[in-house]
Parts: structure tokens; C-alpha cells; sequence
């Protein structure tokens, strides 16, 4: 296999676009801590962005393939890291999330767990030889993804659990999915969720995970809680009009922490519909630019590869963005590249290095 | 079999670029329902949320007597609040601000875990009304605890050991059942309001509206900006025609006893003066009044919330025989009434016993009054008939209310024949009627009734409708004040009235029924009066008749033509109206001290070296020598001593 790999083929506009929303986040992070006691995460936020691009260009270069190659290792890897924040992990805020690593940083491992299931799901379908999905197939690709999911669930940290969920229909969906299985499936899912919530013997969910869902379809029964904060982004958004307003709901913190899950939401307000749909744009061209690539990918691990990604990044806005219009429940999922964050920054940069690594190799054989 | 380099169904790469179109078309739907559709609404909504309406409490007005001397002053009083921010430890803190607010540790804690559950704006009360070196701490500790803040309100300051306490009431936060009355309508829960007496009498007036500051607040309630403000309107200042010295001398007449005494200027029908005993001091209730402390003026048997004055409904005793004389005389029967008073008579085969065992012989209506002849009276009660007693008593006003401008004055009972059958769906026995005759039996009537009556009679027939502000002090349109200056006049023959007056000068003259309560120098009209708490038929069970209480009561007047103050006092478990004679002369040689000092054309204030300016007037002769003619001059007098200080404010209001 020859090995031409070449910067002129890395995806600059792609790279372009994804700097643009970094940098409108960034102004967003200023204006919405500059009175408060977050002032200059912005500034943390450049750090972390400079630090993304040098690992995207480092992700770039070690061959997709060999990653692929060595993916039941990763796997491996991931799993046992969950574990590990179950045993050892720090209790914060009622979930144990984090690992305390030496030097003082802690760890997120449920963000790289991402990157892992991207790579063995595209690794899975690569390797499968028939057009159609067999029943099997679809057992052993559920099970890939949801063994770390429950994991997560259990932290309990139900929004990234469900951040798994879009990279194994993906998978399934350009694996050859059939009517037939879709609609079972579709249908074991609506009884699965019915389940979750109005059978009074399952607790997959912690009631105040219920009662966010819930109060997600009638904001008024619990102002003060998830309720409250649904209420106030959807006064934020709504306050900015068509050109954006005066932000007063950003910086008199009636909008909960503007900095990171409800950025959106602050933008919303400051720069209106008009800026709103542009950032919203620039994200479509971003996957636009990204399902471009999986098309020209070498080979069809490489569009899974780029494909996973896709489906990350569209369910994160998905989430995020309806959560901040009051379509979706609170679920705290921020929104990729805007929101505050180094866990949430790296894992985009690491991502979109995976689709640069496919991208430069295109070309190959 | 696919090969490992196959494509990917390029439709379904194509469909999944449809799906996010889709997602992204139906979040852009989103931001247009919120940001264009429905912008305005939530405009609104962020400038409701931003905008605080701070109400700006309007003081209550004060309260002053005739002279304009404070009675009820307001005072700034602070409570304590804990603002909760986020980033304080306010657990952590709990011990250093309990030390500072001589709170207990536990009990702040306490708090701050009963109230996590509420919405962050809302600050905790930790307590009301600071004292100053608690204020002193909040202050000096900004920095250490900023969660720390204080709110003002005015509070009420009544007078020291509940002087008045009766009269001026007190206010309370309004209740969820006062809030149902229409009189209530306009007042929100949380206003402090009248609970009682004048404060809940002239409410709206001393009221006042509460202004309101339109603040700008953060999420957390702080304040970050203003944007507007209404000034608050204080309540009016309300004069009341209580002479405070006046006031002063009944409380100490009354002091420690049970009863109540009411004086007033039969002209006007002005109160100087009205106190009920046992008191309670309203000062207890300005802040919070705990339940055991209230249970306990609950159920005390003296009842000391009740307003004796006008809500103790008693027997008058022996002070009706003036009403029975008026209606003696009008009737033509007393003035010839000749009666051999032996100690006892018999009426309807029941013997009804004369205070004086002995008897009084030969009773006229002039002796009968001094002498409160039982006997007298039984004989003019039975020559009149219940119904005819009722007419003049009712035209007197009893068992009615006065109309005095307090709330929940009662109306007593006037019995008749009418009354018995509807109330009782029995006839009227004759025999009822001779106990009528002395003031027992079924009659039941407030002190201020009887003043009012006996003011009427003092006054020739002139009956005039007490109250305790000047209605020419009330705002135009405040119709209720109106009918104050209302006069009634009872037909009362001339000569009856004067001879009646005269006869009751008698009474604490060597001879009468209360010569010890005499004031050397002023000249009074009363009758006494004693009245069983318990009916004969009860009494006549126990055998020691003088362990059984009696009520005393006295009414009288001074000067005897034209008087110019009428007092009434009711003393419970007083046995005699002897002992409540001497109270109201007491309260009566106040007053007339006061008045013989107060300057008048001929003598002017006394200047600060204790001089006094005297005008006189003279005869002397003529420079012709046999005309007088009238001469007048002034002369300087040093006065002997200094006077006793008049008061300048109600006790404990500067």
C-alpha cells in the first residue's frame, strides 16, 4: 500500500468553516462571563481550540486504517476507563464522571469513548460482507455500542449515553439496514421508552432524569428546576427578535450557565434570528462539506469513519440547539465547537482529524 | 459478498444529507416561532423578568391627642435577610452571623435547609426587628458576609404598659379572612392594617399608599439598576379629642383595676378620655406575638382585649334612677311621689329589699336621689310600667349604640313587654319591672350608654353622639364623620332637669350616698350605682352575701349648669359605687385643675421668672364722688410653687 499523503489534500475550507464557529463561540463565552465569576474562559477557550487543531493535525497523520486495525484494543481500552470512573471516579454534582488524573486534570473518559465506538462500528461494517443486514449483524452492533452506553447511564450521565446512540443507527442505516428491521425496531424502541417511563418497576432512569423529560412537556409544573431553565432559554431566544437585543437575559444570569450548554441560547439573544441562522448555516455547510468527503472516502470504512462523525455532530445540534427552542428536554449536551469546554473541544478536533485522515488518503490505491 | 472496497449506497449517503437538511430545517422553524413569531411575547417575558416592582412602604400616620401631643409615633425598625448566593458556603457561615444576630447556631442552619427548596431570589428572613448593635454588625461586615442585608419598614410605637391601648387598638398584618370583607377589598395580603380601635377605625386614613420602585434585578434578585420610582403618600396624622393629661389621670384611677372610664364633653360629645382595665400593651404585638402570649389575654377572665367602655354589657345599678327620675318627672308621677321607705316593700306578693335595712321614712324624689332610695323607685317603677320606663330609657339611647366612632361597640338590652315575647316568646311579668326600677334585672348597658344618657340629662334633653376625632379634621368626603356633630334633643322639662341636677349635687354632699369622694372647690353632679354580677335569686343561695362581687359604677358632671365634662366609670368587683366615685372625681379634679390653669383672656401663661399677668376688673368711685364706675388694670403676681408639668406626649413617645 502506498503511503502519498499530502497536505494539499487536507480539507482547509472544512478547517475554515469550524474556525469561523469556534471564533463566534468564543466572542460568545466573552460577552456571556464578562460580568460574572467565569470571566476569561474565553481566553482558556483559544488554548483549548489551538490545542484541538494540533491534535486534528496529529490524528491526521497516523493511518485511519492502522487505528482500525488495532480497534478491539481500543475497545478494550474504553471499557475498562469506564469501569474505572465507576470504581474510582470523582463524585460531582451527584454523578461520577470524572477521573482525577496526576498533575490535577480530570478526565472525562465518556468523550474518547466516542471517538473508539466511531472507529469499531466503522470497523464492524467495513468488514461486513453481505449487502443486507441479517438480525445478527444488528445484535452485534447494538451490543458494541451498548455495553459502553449502559455504562455511562450508570455514571449516571444520561445525555452522553445518548450521544452513542446516533453512531450505531448511522452505522446500521448505511450497513444495509432493511424496511422490515427498521420498522421492529423502530416499534421495540417507542415500548422500550414507554417502559422506561410509565412502568412503575423499571428504573433505568433516576427519577430526576424522568422528571427532566417530563417537565421538558409542561415547563410550568416545576418553574424553578429543568422546567425553569427551558423556560428562560426560550425567553432569551425569544427576546432577540430579528437582529438581537440587549442580552439582558444572558447577563442578568436568568439564562443557566450561558457559557456551555445554553451558548446557543445566549447567541440567540444577542445577535437574533438573523445570527442565529447564520451560525446554523455554518454548521450545515460543515456536514455538508463532511457527508462530501465520506462520498470521496477511499474505501467504506473510511465513509463510516466520516459518517460517525456526522452523526455525532448532527445529533449534538440536534439536541443542544432544540433544547435552547424548547423542543427538546434538558439533557446537558453542549454544542460542539461553541460551548466552553476542553473535553467537548478535543473530542470535535480529534473527530474532525479522523475525517482529515480519510480525506488525505483518498487518493490511495 | 461486498468486497472490502465497495462503496457505500450512495442513496442512502444522499438520503442521510436529507435527514439533516430535515433537522436543521425544523430548528430553524424553531428560531422563527420564537425569534420572529412570538418576539414580542417573549420581550415581555425577559423585561418582566428583569423588572422588580420594590413597593416603597408609606408610613402610617401618626396619632395625636386634642393638643396635637404624639400618641402612637412610627419607628424604623430592620429585619434581617440572607440573600442566597451561590458562591457563599452559607452553612460555613451560620456561626459567625448567629453570634452576630444572638441567634442560635442550629436554628440559622435550620433555616437555611427549610427554605433550599425555594426559588434563589427570595432571601430568608432570619429576624425581625434588629436592634441597633445587630444592624452595627450587618453593616460592619459587607465584605466577610455578603450574603448578609437588611430591609426597613416603619413600625408602630404605642405608648409604655398599654396607656390607651384600648382606645388607639393596634395593626396586624391582614388576614386571609379580612381580605374576604368588602371593607378590606382593596388591601393586599402583607399590608399591615388596623386590627382594632382607631387604628382600624380610621385605616384607610392613616394608611397611607405605598409607593413603588420599578428596580432592575439579576437572576439571583439582587438589585443592579432602578429604572423609576412612586413616591410613597404617608398616612394622614389623625387628632383625636383625647386631652392626654386628661388620659393620664384616668389611667392612674383605674390602674390595676378592673372596669373602665370614659369622660366626655357632653356639649360636643368629644371623649376626653377612655381607659379599660386590665390592659395589654400593643408594643407586644408591633413585631410578633408569640401564642402563648396571646392565649393567655384570650383566656384571662378579666378580658383585658375587651373595650370595656363600650363592649361590657352590665346591669347600671342605682345610676339608672336617674333615667327612672327624668321619666318620673316627664310622666308627672315622681315630683308628688311620697313614699314611707321601711327597708323593704312588697310588690305582686314578692318583698323586694332598700339597700338601707333600716329604711329611709319619709322619701321624696329629691332624697331618693342622694339617698338612692330603692324603695322610691320600686313604687315609681310600678306606677310606670316596663313599657313606659323603656320609652324614655330607649329616647336616652340604652341598649343602643352610641354610635361612637370604635368598632365593635355592643348595644345592650333595654327590656318591654315588646322585647320579653320576641325574644323570649314569653309575657312580660309585672314583677320584672320593680328590679327595672334600680337598674337590675334583665337590663344590660355599656359605660359610654350611660355617659351618653346622663350627659343628655345634664344638658336639659341635648344628646349628642360621642366620638373620639373632630370631625372638621376629616378630609371632605369622609361621610362617616358626619353624623358626630349630629344632636338629638329628648323633650326633658325644664324644671325637672334642674331639679334632678340638683338633687344629684346632693349625693356627695354630707347626706348623700358618696360624700367622701368630694373635691373641696368643685362642684359636682353624680349618682352612684351598684349592680349584682349575679341575680338575687342566685345570691339568696349563698349565704355571705359580701363575698359575692358587685360592680360599682358612678356617673357625674361638673359644673352643675352647663357642664362642660361628664364622666362615667366602671368599677368591676368595686362592691360600692362609693369607691367608683372617687375614681371619677379624681379624673373630674384633673380636669378642672387643667382648666383653671390654662390661660385664659384675664390671666396669661405664666412667664419663665413665675410671674403671671392678671387682668382685673373693678368699681370705684367716681371722680365725682357719688357715681361707681367700673375700672379695669393688670397686675403681676408671683406664683407660689411651680405647677406639676403638663405631659407633652403619651408615656414612652418622647
Amino acid at each position: 500500500m502506498s503511503r502519498y499523503v499530502s497536505y494539499r489534500d487536507f480539507d482547509w475550507i472544512l478547517l475554515m468553516f469550524v474556525l469561523i464557529i469556534c471564533g463566534m463561540g468564543v466572542m460568545e463565552i466573552h460577552s456571556a462571563t464578562m460580568h460574572t465569576k467565569f470571566a476569561g474562559a474565553h481566553i482558556r477557550q483559544v488554548y483549548w481550540v489551538g490545542a484541538g487543531v494540533g491534535a486534528m493535525f496529529l490524528m491526521s497523520l497516523v493511518n485511519y486504517q492502522a487505528l482500525l486495525d488495532q480497534v478491539h484494543w481500543f475497545y478494550i481500552a474504553a471499557v475498562a476507563s469506564l469501569m474505572a470512573v465507576l470504581v474510582f471516579g470523582q463524585k460531582y454534582l451527584g454523578a461520577k464522571r470524572w477521573i482525577k488524573m496526576p498533575g490535577g486534570n480530570h478526565f472525562q473518559p465518556s468523550e474518547w469513548v466516542k471517538l473508539i465506538l466511531i472507529l469499531a462500528i466503522a470497523k464492524y461494517f467495513a468488514d461486513m460482507r453481505q449487502r443486507e443486514l441479517s438480525w445478527t449483524d444488528f445484535m452485534k452492533a447494538g451490543a458494541i455500542v451498548g455495553i459502553p452506553m449502559l455504562m455511562v447511564l450508570k455514571q449516571p450521565d444520561l445525555g452522553t449515553a445518548l450521544t452513542y446512540l446516533p453512531i450505531v443507527i448511522v452505522g446500521v442505516f448505511l450497513g444495509g439496514l432493511q424496511w422490515k428491521q427498521g420498522l421492529v425496531v423502530a416499534l421495540l424502541a417507542t415500548a422500550a421508552v414507554g417502559a422506561v417511563f410509565f412502568v412503575p418497576k423499571v428504573h433505568v432512569l433516576k427519577t430526576y432524569q424522568k422528571q427532566r423529560l417530563t417537565s421538558f412537556a409542561d415547563p410550568e409544573l416545576d418553574p424553578q428546576g429543568s422546567g425553569y431553565q427551558v423556560e428562560q432559554s426560550k425567553i432569551a431566544v425569544g427576546s432577540g427578535g430579528l437582529w438581537g437585543g440587549k442580552g439582558s437575559q444572558t447577563h442578568g444570569a436568568f439564562l443557566p450557565v450561558p457559557q456551555t450548554d445554553f451558548i446557543f441560547a445566549a447567541f440567540a439573544e444577542e445577535h437574533g434570528f438573523v445570527g442565529a441562522l447564520g451560525i446554523l448555516l455554518l454548521y450545515f455547510i460543515v456536514l455538508m462539506r463532511l457527508t462530501q468527503n465520506a462520498q470521496t472516502a477511499p474505501d467504506r470504512a473510511g465513509t463510516f469513519v466520516v459518517m460517525g462523525v456526522v452523526a455525532v455532530l448532527s445529533f449534538h445540534i440536534l439536541v443542544n440547539v432544540g433544547m435552547v427552542v424548547g423542543f427538546m428536554p434538558v439533557t446537558g449536551i453542549p454544542l460542539p465547537l461553541m460551548s466552553y469546554g476542553g473535553s467537548s473541544v478535543l473530542f470535535m478536533f480529534l473527530a474532525l482529524g479522523m475525517v482529515m485522515n480519510v480525506r488525505m488518503r483518498r487518493f490511495v490505491n | 459478498m461486498l468486497g472490502r472496497d465497495d462503496k457505500v449506497s450512495a442513496m442512502r449517503l444522499t438520503a442521510a444529507q436529507y435527514i439533516i437538511l430535515g433537522i436543521f430545517l425544523v430548528l430553524a422553524y424553531g428560531l422563527w416561532r420564537l425569534q420572529v413569531m412570538q418576539s414580542d411575547f417573549y420581550s415581555l417575558a425577559a423585561e418582566k423578568n428583569r423588572i422588580r416592582n420594590v413597593p416603597v412602604l408609606a408610613p402610617r400616620g401618626k396619632i395625636l391627642d386634642r393638643e396635637g401631643r404624639t400618641i402612637v409615633d412610627n419607628y424604623p425598625s430592620f429585619s434581617a435577610l440572607m440573600m442566597r448566593d451561590s458562591s457563599r458556603d452559607l452553612a460555613g457561615d451560620a456561626d459567625l452571623i448567629a453570634q452576630g444576630l444572638h441567634l442560635d447556631p442550629s436554628e440559622v442552619r435550620a433555616r437555611i435547609r427549610h427554605f433550599a427548596a425555594l426559588p434563589q431570589y427570595q432571601p430568608i428572613f432570619l429576624k425581625e426587628d434588629i436592634t441597633p448593635d445587630e444592624l452595627q454588625f450587618i453593616e460592619a461586615h459587607r465584605n466577610e458576609l455578603p450574603e448578609l442585608d437588611t430591609i426597613m419598614a416603619h413600625r408602630r410605637l404605642y405608648p409604655r404598659n398599654g396607656f390607651m391601648a384600648h382606645l388607639i387598638g393596634y395593626v396586624g398584618e391582614v388576614s386571609e379572612d379580612m381580605l374576604n370583607q368588602p371593607q378590606f377589598e382593596l388591601y393586599n395580603a402583607g399590608d399591615v392594617v388596623g386590627i382594632s380601635g382607631v387604628e382600624r377605625q380610621y385605616n384607610t386614613l392613616l394608611m397611607g399608599t405605598n409607593g413603588s420602585r420599578q428596580a432592575l434585578v439579576d437572576s439571583h434578585g439582587r438589585e443592579v439598576g432602578r429604572l423609576g420610582e412612586t413616591d410613597a403618600i404617608p398616612g394622614k396624622q389623625l387628632r383625636l379629642t383625647i386631652d392626654i393629661d386628661l388620659q393620664i389621670a384616668a389611667e392612674e384611677a383605674l390602674a390595676g383595676k378592673n372596669g373602665a372610664i370614659v369622660a366626655m364633653d357632653p356639649r360636643t360629645g368629644e371623649i376626653l378620655a377612655m381607659v379599660s382595665g386590665p390592659t395589654f400593651d400593643p408594643n407586644d404585638f408591633a413585631v410578633h406575638v408569640s401564642r402563648d402570649q396571646w392565649n393567655k389575654l384570650v383566656t384571662d377572665p378579666d378580658k383585658p382585649l375587651l373595650n370595656k367602655a363600650i363592649q361590657a354589657q352590665l346591669a347600671p345599678g342605682s345610676t339608672f334612677k336617674i333615667i327612672m327620675s327624668v321619666a318620673g318627672w316627664q310622666e308627672g308621677i315622681a315630683q308628688t311621689l311620697h313614699v314611707n321607705c321601711t327597708g323593704s316593700a312588697e310588690f305582686y306578693g314578692r318583698r323586694f329589699g332598700c339597700w338601707v335595712k333600716g329604711g329611709h321614712g319619709e322619701v321624696t324624689l329629691e332624697k331618693a336621689i342622694y339617698q338612692s332610695c330603692d324603695v322610691f323607685f320600686y313604687t315609681l317603677a310600678e306606677k310606670l310600667g316596663i313599657d313606659r320606663i323603656a320609652k324614655y330609657a330607649t329616647e336616652l339611647g340604652l341598649g343602643q349604640k352610641t354610635g361612637i366612632d370604635l368598632p365593635n361597640e355592643v348595644s345592650g338590652v333595654m327590656p318591654s313587654e315588646e322585647w320579653k315575647i320576641r325574644n323570649f316568646k314569653q309575657k312580660w311579668f309585672a314583677g320584672e319591672t320593680i328590679s327595672v326600677g334600680i337598674g337590675q334585672g334583665a337590663i344590660a348597658i355599656t359605660p359610654v350608654q350611660l355617659l351618653r344618657a346622663i350627659s343628655a340629662i345634664s344638658m336639659g334633653g341635648r344628646m349628642v353622639v360621642p366620638h373620639v376625632i373632630n370631625p372638621t379634621d376629616m378630609p371632605p368626603g369622609y361621610v362617616e364623620a358626619q353624623h358626630y356633630t349630629e344632636v338629638k334633643n329628648v323633650p326633658i322639662d325644664p324644671n325637672g332637669w334642674t331639679f334632678i341636677t340638683d338633687a344629684m349635687v346632693k349625693v356627695l354632699l354630707p347626706g348623700g350616698t358618696s360624700p367622701m369622694a368630694a373635691v373641696p372647690g368643685i362642684e359636682i353632679a353624680g349618682k352612684t350605682g351598684s349592680a349584682q354580677i349575679v341575680s338575687l335569686a342566685t345570691r339568696a343561695k349563698f349565704k355571705n352575701d359580701e363575698d359575692l362581687a358587685q360592680n360599682g359604677w358612678f356617673v357625674g358632671f361638673t359644673p352643675r349648669r352647663n357642664p362642660d365634662v361628664v364622666v362615667c366609670v366602671l368599677f368591676q368587683g368595686g362592691e360600692h359605687g362609693k369607691l367608683a366615685a372617687r375614681l371619677a372625681t379624681q379624673v373630674i379634679k384633673a380636669y378642672v385643675e387643667k382648666q383653671r390653669r390654662t390661660p385664659t383672656k384675664m390671666v396669661e401663661k405664666p412667664k419663665s421668672d413665675g410671674t403671671v399677668d392678671i387682668g382685673g376688673l373693678w368699681t370705684e368711685p367716681d371722680s365725682d364722688g357719688d357715681k361707681e364706675k367700673l375700672a379695669g388694670g393688670r397686675f403681676v403676681l408671683d406664683l407660689p410653687k411651680k405647677p406639676m408639668p403638663l405631659a407633652t406626649a403619651a408615656p414612652g413617645l418622647r
